[in-house]
């Protein structure tokens, strides 16, 4: 039999993890009334489970070894289909229509659900600067993030500004804070660097909850008012399909800005520091510099999706920003792939569409971003949508053209 | 100079703890150079573990030193277990990866370990009994140290002795530190090395669900989310140490211990955490190669 | 003609180590000049020194650019002494490995074009034709270096000798006056050192190079270099011309020992 060597291993590893998660699974200890339940129902499904992973993961590993030496680079249907202009351009029509047409289909709960969304497209985007760029792992992005959603409250509740002033104001503010987070770390190395931001994000967070004159503690800020129209005091329905059309609008932006950062003079340099930070100064590019620059640009961005979330939502507190949300931006980026524009905004809306209407995902979100995070590094380190390098056309005689 | 006392007590407590975690970071930062992210969460499950077993040995009608020795070794072999089996899925499959694909997979183990325990068990805290031995001794030296403090302090200081002398003069520790020097070489001289990361990946869990077990005795309570800042605590503690050495790792965990005692004693106690944070990126940028860590020149 | 480089008593300690002392060295002006040393005298180190990565312990390193006054370069950032005009390549390659073999070649070109973030966003006239020089200088070097037909691979898919060619082409795309070469013939096939060496002569007059490397290879060195520095245990111990150099016996004891004395063929 073809498979006969992974069934064999497999059921060893089911059976391996059916004794591994025995405590953790089957029994449940009730301390205050001091009795066990036993669940032994959980033993088969960890049994067929592991059994059924099992078999493919190691399908798939040596799948992936022997094609690593025969054929090096693939390229997946769906990278074929993206880059195909018959494909890509009806689609990209059709989802034009219905982004226009969503709020006047779906309910107004529906619209709130795909601004939230939309927030995280931007924030993927921009932590897609950081760390699919320019290689620069960041585990404290969420902390841009809040500098962006308390500058708006704060300054708002202070300083009474509106939130057209204090858009940009939150963007400079979160990019000035990643230039303060930058300068300290441009010698570290990249696991380090994890580290240090991560550090930073927690410090930011603690602060927020504990000093409760600057910012409330964890009680946090309500009341923040939604953006204006015009002046028109528009109902909580109206503003959500306004809130909506705005984010619309600056993802738009989101997505023109980093398209045309990534592929410019910068954008290469980015990439190129993400390859070998050395060679890379060897070959002129100021390193300091590049880094502080993908800082400061990624945070613009999580500053902006900050101010909108606290616009959208008229209350925030630190809770908010924990490092799961750190750990939830960065699967967005894995997963559809570092420095893939297309990959990280599918990969934004599946995220966070799919718990909202398949109940499953909901209750199992966490885990699966967990499983999925390894599992994308093992097998597709590349991501869902994989970034693939531009292909220049000449038209010398003697230049061979791809495609 | 009670309340010092007390604080430096509290400390060095706390500190036992955090060496006994940040052997595990250093140990497989010494070989890997991977921060195993994950490793905060084999000391959540340690201490989950020994809550059931004891619970079910309790229920049994078995009492005192008894649970404790057996929750104990059941608990050591199950948290040793899923360092072995971590390691095996979320690593070893990315040996030949750059940097930073295996420190993501860690984050990815980390956050599926936590919700894993979460989902099965609970999110709420859970009550955690106190395992540890009464006895006339330690009531007697009661009022100069309390009796889960004398323990904790002494089980560490037996634990990683034998570490100490496990790493200098077995044929395994010869092995391990020979890999964690070039990996390469040790290969080369007939150290199995992948025989070698598997093994420090066991140590190290074990280690650290001696240090959960520890703590959750002596704090009394538990839940799904203890891991992750002890384990950042402790990753501060090993670079703080020095990262990869083994002395340097305890040294770390007390001074860190001690820091955060008397800080949150003498400071305010809102801050506890942000002193340790604060500490480790102060460390990683000033003094990356810690107090006894070795310096290393990036090679060209 | 004059000297491009000087280096005066250059000496560099890696903690309690000297891995070069007291080293003394100067490259004319459109010359060829190499580096020999048995393994671990300090020729990379020297090269690394030169280059940004290491700050020299003691000593000075001056460049004189073409069409300037003496620069002290010692001590400067490595982006900056490539901006001045030194290149250079790496012993084992050290390519952008995920970018296309034409995007190695256009980050060269960085230090040369100076388009900032607005003009990425808004890609003015300026940027635009800055971004199409940048394209058509990339490529005409690619082809200059026998890579055109290449230009859309990965750099990590590419052969071992046209991975060394590309480094050179990327160091050519920073418009040195002095290039670098550590080890361009290593791993390389006769046929191949062969092409190798013509191809470093015909550069140097092409490109208006003067040319610093280490080679292994002492045909090749031997072929091409005006004049070559020898280094042993981090100290220069012979300077001369090839003819000079076979025949020192200094030299020829770092090779082969005490007791040799055969040639250094």
């Amino acid at each position: 039999m073809k498979y006969a060597c992974e069934l064999k291993q497999s059921t060893y590893i089911a059976l391996w993890f059916i004794l591994l998660t025995f405590p953790i699974m089957v029994v449940k200890v009730n301390t205050i009334e001091n009795i066990i339940v036993w669940r032994w129902i959980n033993i088969v499904g960890v049994g067929v489970g592991a059994f059924v992973l099992s078999f493919f993961w190691q399908l798939y590993l040596r799948k992936k070894m022997t094609s690593q030496q025969t054929a090096p680079e693939k390229v997946s249907i769906l990278n074929r289909l993206i880059e195909n202009p018959k494909i890509y351009r009806p689609a990209l029509f059709i989802v034009g229509i219905f982004a226009l047409i969503f709020p006047a289909v779906f309910s107004h709960y529906q619209v709130n659900v795909m601004t939230t969304a939309l927030i995280y497209v931007m924030l993927g985007l921009g932590l897609n600067i950081e760390v699919g760029l320019a290689g620069l792992l960041d585990l404290g992005y969420v902390a841009f993030y809040a500098v962006g959603a308390y500058s708006y409250a704060l300054l708002n509740y202070h300083f009474g500004l509106g939130f057209w002033m204090l858009l940009p104001v939150g963007a400079l503010l979160a990019a000035f804070f990643g230039i303060l987070v930058g300068f300290p770390v441009l010698r570290l190395r990249g696991d380090y660097l994890a580290i240090v931001t991560l550090a930073f994000a927690e410090i930011l967070r603690l602060v927020l909850e504990n000093w409760n004159t600057f910012s409330f503690g964890p009680s946090g800020i309500s009341n923040i008012p939604r953006p204006g129209f015009f002046g028109i005091n528009l109902t909580p329905e109206q503003s959500a399909i306004y809130m909506y059309f705005l984010l619309i609008a600056l993802c738009g932006l989101t997505i023109f800005v980093t398209y045309r950062l990534q592929h410019s003079r910068i954008g290469r340099a980015w990439v190129a520091l993400r390859e070998d930070e050395l060679a890379c100064q060897a070959t002129g590019i100021d390193k300091t510099k590049a880094k502080l620059t993908a800082f400061a640009l990624g945070a613009m961005w999580a500053g902006m999706a900050g101010v909108l979330f606290a616009a959208k939502t008229t209350f925030i507190n630190p809770a908010s920003f924990t490092f799961m949300e750190s750990a939830m931006i960065l699967s967005i980026v894995v997963l559809g792939g570092m420095g893939s524009i297309p990959g990280i905004i599918l990969a934004a809306l599946a995220i966070t569409l799919l718990p909202e209407y398949l109940r499953v995902f909901s209750d199992y979100r966490m885990i699966l971003f967990g499983a999925a995070l390894i599992i994308i590094m093992v097998f597709r380190p590349g991501g869902l949508l994989a970034d693939r390098r531009k292909q220049y056309k000449f038209h010398q005689p003697d230049a061979k053209e791809k495609r | 100079m009670n309340f010092f006392w007390d604080l430096f007590l509290g400390g060095l407590t706390r500190g036992s703890i955090y060496a006994l975690l940040a052997l595990g970071y250093t140990m497989v930062y010494g070989i890997l150079q991977l921060i195993n992210f994950a490793h905060g969460e084999i000391y959540m499950i340690g201490a989950f573990s020994a809550l059931i077993v004891a619970s079910i040995l309790t229920m049994q009608g078995l009492t005192g030193l008894s649970v404790l020795i057996l929750a104990t070794i059941a608990t050591v072999l199950y948290a040793a277990a899923y360092g072995f089996t971590v390691e095996k899925i979320a690593y070893k499959p990315l040996r030949q990866s750059s940097r930073l694909s295996p420190l993501i997979s860690a984050i990815g183990m980390s956050i599926f370990l936590q919700n894993y325990v979460m989902l099965a068990q609970t999110s709420d805290f859970l009550p955690f009994p106190n395992l540890l031995p009464q006895s006339n001794f330690l009531d007697s030296i009661s009022s100069v140290i309390g009796p889960s403090d004398f323990i904790i302090i002494v089980t560490s200081a037996a634990v990683m002795s034998a570490l100490t002398l496990l790493l200098k003069f077995t044929k395994m520790g010869k092995a391990m530190r020979a890999t964690a020097q070039d990996q390469t070489m040790a290969m080369l001289t007939g150290v199995n090395v992948n025989r070698v990361i598997s093994r420090t990946f066991i140590i190290g869990s074990a280690l650290a669900a001696i240090g959960g077990i520890l703590i959750a005795s002596h704090v009394g309570r538990i839940n799904f989310y203890i891991g992750f800042n002890a384990g950042i605590k402790a990753f501060t503690a090993a670079v703080l140490g020095g990262i990869g050495s083994v002395p340097g790792a305890v040294l770390g965990g007390l001074v860190l211990g001690l820091a955060e005692s008397f800080g949150t004693g003498y400071i305010s106690s809102d801050y506890e955490s942000v002193f340790a944070f604060a500490l480790l990126i102060l460390i990683l940028i000033f003094k990356p190669d810690g107090i006894l860590g070795r310096s290393s020149q990036q090679k060209v | 003609m004059g000297n491009i480089l000087e280096v005066k008593n250059l000496t560099m300690d890696f903690g309690g180590l000297r891995a070069l002392n007291n080293v003394n060295l100067h490259i004319q002006r459109g010359e060829i000049a190499a580096l020999i040393g048995p393994n671990g005298a300090g020729k990379t180190t020297l090269f690394n020194c030169l280059t940004g990565i290491y700050k020299p312990t003691a000593g000075d390193i001056l460049l004189y650019p073409p069409d300037g006054k003496a620069k002290k370069i010692s001590g400067l950032k490595i982006n900056i002494i490539t901006e001045l005009g030194v290149a250079r390549t790496f012993q084992n390659i050290r390519l952008f490995g995920g970018m296309t073999v034409l995007e190695n070649v256009m980050i060269g070109r960085h230090t040369r074009s100076k388009s900032s973030i607005l003009g990425a966003i808004f890609r003015p006239p300026a940027t635009r034709s800055e971004e199409k020089a940048i394209i058509d200088k990339s490529y005409s070097i690619l082809e200059y270096m026998g890579l055109a037909p290449l230009v859309n691979e990965l750099a990590n898919n590419l052969p071992y000798g046209a991975q060394r060619r590309l480094e050179i082409a990327r160091a050519l795309a920073t418009d040195p006056h002095l290039l670098l070469l550590d080890e361009p013939a290593a791993g390389m096939n006769p046929q191949e050192t062969n092409e190798l060496d013509a191809l470093i002569a015909q550069l140097r007059t092409d490109y208006n190079l003067s040319i610093l490397l280490i080679e292994h290879d002492m045909k090749l060195v031997m072929n091409l270099a005006q004049n070559i520095f020898v280094l042993d245990y981090g100290e220069e111990i012979a300077y001369g011309t090839p003819q000079e150099i076979r025949h020192n016996p200094a030299v020829i004891k770092a090779y082969l020992g005490e007791e040799a004395d055969a040639e250094v063929s």
